[in-house]
């Protein structure tokens, strides 16, 4: 039965929820790495942010902030925390989604699986 | 500068904890008017900051078993496409356009916030798509678990979507919209419809992050401490909730609302922002 066992409605709900607090917690902690890493090597200095410029290359993509992060690229380190966060829900939608597959809920793997695609297009496809 | 951004926006995070209605709506218009900061900006920084308080308060809330995730997984189909279009018309048309946009929202939120919210019966006959789509279920109550069922699927729909389009443009939660779609035309139980669209938000906001991403919107030093700011405030906001005049707040937070609301409103149509 789709609500019993191991994939139950209230196991799955109890796991996102773990889910979604860790991956605030380390999107913070990575943030504030950077954050302070940024202010220790800035400090001073106030950039202009009346005008817009638009970031970089690579602070745009999935693939440039994770290469830039691991050179103690500072702005690449927040901005790879700041992925992290945004990868928190995508998360959450892909373990529905295995879940809703698990229980054989066709109706809402086809629902579920539009979301995650609406999201990924959004991250990765544009 | 960052330490001053953290500092309002830790206010506006825990404000926004302690009335419910949700920090994004003051972070947009203290960046924008406050710091003078390009309004793309203060959306992608704004976004950011709705998906970790979203995030962070789910996780609370899916323990205590009120949020219906079918429901919340249904309406996100809305939201998700929604808030991608928002997201694109955010890059077409003026940041004067997006102000005046951004101050009537900010005066219907206000005048919503004014009005209690009236539950609704939870009997009487539900919804076609609702048994199709089994979004019917129970919530724990003092009285043990209480079945309910779900009303005017189509319409809430379609609320959802204006809501996502709304977050995806302004970098907002849209709290106000989607409470509108589950209290008023799905007529869901309060604390079912709370929680359920807190948990939408994070995904909703997270559909148009990608995009502000992809453009450019998202600058790391202004991202950092207002992400940081508001989540401190909302975790902080959330303790301190037991013991807080919970009503004198929310019309400190109308009356800061109402302000912002007419400062943006005469700001864009007069092209300052």
């Amino acid at each position: 039965m789709w609500r019993t066992g191991r994939w139950s409605d209230e196991h799955v709900e109890l796991f996102i929820g773990n889910l979604l607090r860790w991956g605030v917690i380390v999107a913070a902690f990575v943030t504030a790495a950077g954050g302070i890493l940024f202010l220790s090597l800035h400090g001073g200095s106030i950039a202009d942010y009346r005008v817009f410029r638009g970031q970089p290359d690579s602070l745009k993509s999935v693939t440039g902030v994770a290469q830039s992060a691991f050179r103690r690229n500072p702005e690449a380190l927040i901005q790879f925390g700041i992925l992290l966060l945004i990868a928190t829900p995508i998360a959450r939608v892909a373990l529905s989604l295995l879940a809703f597959l698990k229980q054989h809920d066709h109706v809402y793997v086809v629902v579920t699986a539009i979301v995650l695609g609406v999201l990924l297009y959004s991250l990765i496809g544009v | 500068m960052s330490g001053l951004v953290a500092i309002g926006s830790f206010a506006a995070g825990m404000l926004g904890a302690l009335t419910g209605l949700g920090g994004g709506m003051i972070i947009v218009p203290m960046l924008t008017l406050a710091f003078g900061v390009d309004i793309r900006y203060a959306i992608g920084a704004s976004l950011v900051s709705v998906i970790a308080t979203s995030s962070g308060a789910a996780a609370a809330y899916v323990r205590e078993g009120y949020t219906n995730i079918r429901i919340g997984m249904f309406l996100e189909v809305a939201t998700t496409v929604g808030a991608v279009g928002g997201a694109f018309i955010a890059g077409l048309i003026s940041t004067s356009a997006i102000a005046v946009i951004f101050s009537l929202v900010l005066a219907y939120s206000a005048f919503r916030s004014l009005r209690p919210r009236a539950e609704h019966s939870i009997d009487g006959p539900p919804d076609k798509w609702a048994t199709r789509l089994r979004m019917d279920g129970t919530y724990p109550t003092a009285a043990g678990k209480q079945p309910y069922t779900v009303h005017n699927v189509p319409t809430g729909f379609s609320l959802m979507f204006a809501a996502g389009i709304l977050s995806g443009l302004l970098g907002i939660g849209s709290g106000a919209v989607k409470v509108l779609a589950m209290d008023q035309a799905m007529r869901l139980p309060f604390k079912v419809s709370t929680t359920t669209s807190n948990f939408m938000i994070g995904v909703t906001a997270a559909a148009s992050a990608g995009v502000y991403l992809h453009r450019g919107y998202i600058d790391p030093v202004i991202a950092f401490p207002v992400m940081l700011g508001v989540l401190a405030g909302a975790l902080t906001g959330a303790r301190v909730l037991a013991g807080a005049k919970v009503p004198a707040l929310r019309a400190v937070f109308t009356a800061v609302i109402v302000f912002l609301a007419i400062e943006m409103a005469y700001k864009g149509l007069r092209g300052g922002i």
